[in-house]
């Protein structure tokens, strides 16, 4: 099931804000098409792992990194059209930031920043992120409302189609989940294990049992550093190869 | 249960005195405005009609209306504004979302908050200087206009640069997220959500731009000068022009036997260019704020 090629590798990345270190050298492959869990405490690195991912690490003045991320075999600190890059990586951010646009035009923003200019190819591109983020039927009537007065879980959903418009082959997901109920998690879960047929899927969660349920592989960051990386079976098992891993899991973490 | 404690009841004498304070603190603002109004339009009242908008003075002052003032002023603010925004609101984009956090920006971001400071006649004396003698622009409206201009610019620059800040940066994230180059993000979600504020601080510069009396007589504005009656576009950019502050300035100080009235009506006018202003701001942010998106 999960395809051996690597989307993305990480090679001893070390990134610090000023003189605080946010990473201390770590070291991974993310599958094609897998679900990749990231958990660990706050403060841990995860945000920053994917804003080094797409390169949006570069708006925080102060910010540097060192060591190779690299997306399909391309360095990303060497690409040149960043907008490209940042295309193909879906980000979905912990709080739901819907834009303060209509909620049609939140999800056209990306295709008419990317140059879409005809009414119906982004009309065709909203409908399918919409439904594809199980929003369509609850606001297909009222696409020209305020985005930002949808309650938090549509916002949360919109801001998944969102991520999904610009058509990207890397969905990453923030804790998602922070500001939403249980079922409609639970909906956007099984959005994500259909979506994981088309794409490679980086779930950040501080929910446990999240990752346990979604990924195949889950990866424990702890201030900066890789604690264990294994399938999630093993992680969530009762004996994962590291003891702090156990722990944590099952919230004996001192 | 619930009985008021000796503490409750200091506390509730507290909060009653507080608030008559502070509501008779209001009320002392606001009087003094009343009654400078009131007083000036009961003045005032002999002379004001249409025919006084419309007409130039006439006999040294002593009687006709405030047309070529009132027009010079409007040249002059808005001329200058129409320099003064463009340049201040787009340095304001800059500072706000492009510039770094360097020893530069900061040591320009001083330079603005100074220069916010710097009285007017200082200004008067840079317009003179620089544009009336150096750039050889003479006396004119056009020297007068990029002198009010300099003088306006640090605060619209200001103001621009508050409301920029006050939209939340997880919005720029978002867009950035998207694929956004920073100026899509500035043009299609920063801008329309500031641009009440910014607005807001520009037209608050025409009340500043239309008293200002410094300036403008050292750089354009002149003692007496006859335009066409009720024509609009009397005045040409190179003209020299009377304005409405330092016409103020000439009748109640300069000519002896000025009635009373005309004085008074030019404060008037003056004033009510300004609150038109104010009114069009006002106007102008209701209808964004209607709009406002988060």
């Amino acid at each position: 099931m999960v395809n051996a090629a690597a989307k993305i590798r990480v090679k001893d990345l070390r990134v610090s804000y000023g003189t605080q270190q946010a990473l201390k050298g770590i070291s991974f492959d993310i599958f094609t098409n897998e679900i990749l869990a990231i958990i660990g405490p706050a403060q841990s690195g995860k945000t920053t792992l994917l804003r080094t991912i797409n390169r949006t690490l570069e708006f925080t003045a102060g910010a540097h990194y060192s060591g190779s991320v690299k997306v399909d075999e391309v360095e990303v600190g060497k690409v040149k059209n960043i907008y490209e890059l940042r295309r193909k990586i879906g980000m979905v951010a912990p709080l739901p930031v819907g834009l303060p646009l209509t909620i049609y035009d939140n999800v056209a923003f990306a295709p008419r920043m990317g140059g879409m200019r005809h009414k119906s190819d982004i009309d065709a591109v909203v409908e399918r992120c919409l439904r594809q983020a199980a929003l369509w039927d609850e606001v297909k009537d009222r696409l020209d409302t305020l985005g930002t007065k949808l309650s938090g879980g549509q916002q949360q959903r919109l801001t998944i189609a969102r991520a999904l418009s610009h058509e990207p082959e890397i969905l990453c997901l923030d804790e998602f989940s922070i500001a939403i109920d249980p079922v409609t998690t639970m909906r956007i879960e099984e959005v994500l294990r259909e979506l994981r047929r088309e794409m490679t899927i980086i779930l950040v969660t501080n929910l446990v049992q999240q990752a346990r349920r979604l990924s195949d592989r889950t990866l424990f960051l702890f201030a900066g550093e890789v604690v264990e990386l294994d399938r999630s079976e093993v992680i969530f098992s009762d004996r994962p190869a590291q003891q702090k891993t156990y722990d944590y899991v099952n919230g004996i973490f001192g | 249960m619930f009985e008021a404690t000796e503490h409750t009841r200091r506390m509730q004498r507290r909060e009653g005195i507080i608030k008559y304070l502070l509501s008779a603190m209001t009320l002392l603002i606001v009087l003094p405005l009343v009654l400078i109004v009131l007083f000036l339009l009961y003045k005032a009242a002999p002379v004001l009609s249409l025919d006084f908008l419309l007409e130039n003075p006439i006999h040294g002052m002593r009687a006709g209306g405030v047309w070529a003032p009132l027009l010079g002023t409007i040249y002059l603010v808005l001329i200058s504004l129409l320099i003064a925004t463009p340049v201040g609101v787009f340095a304001a984009v800059y500072l706000n979302e492009y510039a770094g956090d360097t020893w530069v920006t900061r040591a320009v971001n001083l330079a603005v908050v100074n220069l916010a400071g710097v009285p007017s006649i200082v200004h008067a004396l840079f317009g003179l200087g620089a544009f009336v003698l150096f750039a050889g622009m003479g006396r004119s409206i056009l020297a007068a206009s990029l002198t009010l201009a300099i003088m306006t610019l640090p605060v619209i620059i200001a103001s621009t640069k508050e409301a920029l800040a006050a939209v939340p940066l997880p919005f720029r994230q978002a867009c950035w997220n998207l694929g956004a180059t920073r100026w899509q993000t500035i043009r299609h979600v920063v801008l329309p959500n500031s641009i009440s504020g910014i607005l807001t601080g520009i037209i608050l510069q025409v009340s500043r731009a239309a008293g200002e009396t410094a300036p403008v007589m050292f750089t354009g504005a002149v003692f007496f000068k006859a335009i066409r009656p009720g024509d609009p576009f009397a005045y040409g950019l190179l003209d020299q022009c009377m304005a409405l502050s330092m016409h103020l300035f000439t009748v109640s100080t300069q000519v002896p036997d000025v009635p009373e009235p005309i004085t008074y009506g030019t404060a008037v006018v003056l004033l009510g260019v300004v609150l038109l202003f104010n009114a069009l701001a006002i106007l102008i942010r209701f209808r964004l704020r209607s709009r406002k998106k988060w």
